[in-house]
């Protein structure tokens, strides 16, 4: 049709009057805090934003399964494997609503998957680090995935719906993982005196690649304003990190052990958390893909990606052969 | 070595008690009908989250169009004589 239209819509300088249209219906959904669903027309920076943030968010939590994963079989107990195993299981599930709510986006999961296999995705970097011993099961619990549902709970209230559902289900599920790294540094911290160190140990060498898991300072984060200003993001980075360093310097005296962080305290003037100042060299060093553990953590999810060929093969197969049966 | 696998994509509806309808729970891949039960189980009812699960095809699903949803629904607007709280004289009358 209309082989004469001068320009491709969309690639006009100047918009359309439909598209000024759909722009301002989008844009009252917004101002009235409703929710955008996959059908609506919604500004191309928007959808690739968010394509680009929960696809990214879906990578975390793929890769986020190996560090764990690594201590299943030797976990001190089989109570304490069966629960590691069922986080494990849990982190592949929020994996996966994740990417069901991507692809409503438009981009197919094969490419998601693609980009995670060939580098070009980026994941959240605290995967990047090791986890050396059991206490680091215990640190992972507490602060990393504390950080992560401080994060998260407010996503829930996303305004790209499909991502808000898919939150409310990872948040009510993620709850467990908290407490239960809570009560591993627990048990260790009541334990002996070499029990106490790993545990105390383990929370030096997380605590500040867990405050670094909300992101850049405002100042040096360009891309929030817009994020806040679609209510993709509902707080900014540094407010996450204040409520988040406030509730973890209130636990750690029930672990009867210490945050890494002498001059931590609460300035009632500025009614704000002083924290040390965290090393956003480093940050951005394991993002740009030098972290302990970058190499190794994108070379086993290619290695799980291979072995599992033949079982994806094996499954396409029959099935094309059971719906020629069921059409003869 | 090919990553593609262009496996159909289904729509999961869970029965989380008797008495109560299936809701959406969310979507996911499978090469076949078999594969997508059992994928749904183990994705969306790991805490005891359903007794009942549907999966179906979503190209199989006929929706309305999102653009003309204003004129589509059109036809209960202005009509609030449908609801209860239109008859505010019987206000206050017991029972009714």
């Amino acid at each position: 049709m209309a082989p004469t239209t001068p320009q491709e819509p969309g690639l006009s300088a100047v918009p359309s009057y439909e598209e000024q249209q759909s722009q301002s219906r989008f844009d009252a959904l917004i101002g009235d805090d409703s929710r955008i669903e996959p059908r609506d027309w919604m500004p191309e920076p928007y959808r690739k934003t968010l394509t680009r943030q929960i696809s990214q968010h879906a990578h975390s939590e793929i890769i986020g399964m190996q560090p764990e994963a690594n201590w299943i079989t030797r976990a001190p107990s089989l109570k304490r494997k069966s629960i590691l195993m069922a986080k494990v299981q849990d982190e592949a599930g929020h994996g996966l609503y994740l990417y069901s709510a991507a692809e409503t986006l438009g981009t197919e999961r094969d490419e998601l998957n693609d980009q995670l296999l060939t580098g070009r995705a980026k994941y959240s970097s605290i995967f990047n680090y090791t986890a050396r011993n059991w206490a680091d099961m215990g640190a992972i619990g507490w602060l990393v995935d504390g950080a992560a549902i401080a994060n998260q709970v407010p996503l829930c209230r996303a305004s790209y719906g499909p991502y808000g559902r898919a939150m409310v289900r990872v948040c009510k599920e993620e709850s467990f993982h908290q407490r239960q790294g809570f009560e591993i540094l627990l048990s260790l911290s009541r334990g002996t005196e070499k029990q106490k160190q790993m545990a105390q140990d383990a929370i030096n060498r997380f605590y500040e690649p867990s405050l670094m898991m909300f992101g850049p300072p405002d100042d040096q984060s360009p891309n929030s304003a817009q994020s806040m200003a679609w209510k993709i993001k509902r707080f900014s980075n540094d407010e996450l990190r204040q409520r988040f360093v406030g509730m973890i310097a209130e636990q750690v005296k029930v672990l009867g052990l210490t945050l890494p962080d002498e001059n931590l305290h609460f300035d009632e003037e500025k009614k704000q958390w002083i924290h040390k100042d965290l090393n956003w060299d480093e940050f951005m060093n394991v993002i740009k893909g030098n972290g302990p553990a970058n190499a190794q953590r994108l070379e086993r999810r290619r290695e799980a990606h291979r072995e599992g060929a033949w079982v994806r093969e094996a499954a396409t197969a029959y099935a094309a052969k059971q719906e020629q049966s069921e059409v003869a | 070595m090919s990553h593609k696998s262009n496996w159909p994509l289904w729509e999961v509806f869970v029965r989380s008690s008797r008495g109560l309808s299936h809701v959406h729970a969310g979507s996911l891949h499978a090469p076949d009908k078999e594969m997508a039960l059992r994928n749904a189980r183990d994705l969306y009812t790991r805490r005891n989250e359903g007794v009942s699960l549907w999966v179906v095809r979503s190209t199989d699903i006929i929706t309305s169009d999102p653009d003309s949803k204003d004129a589509f629904f059109e036809s209960p607007q202005g009509k609030d004589y449908r609801h209860a709280t239109y008859y505010k004289a019987s206000e206050g009358v017991k029972h009714l």
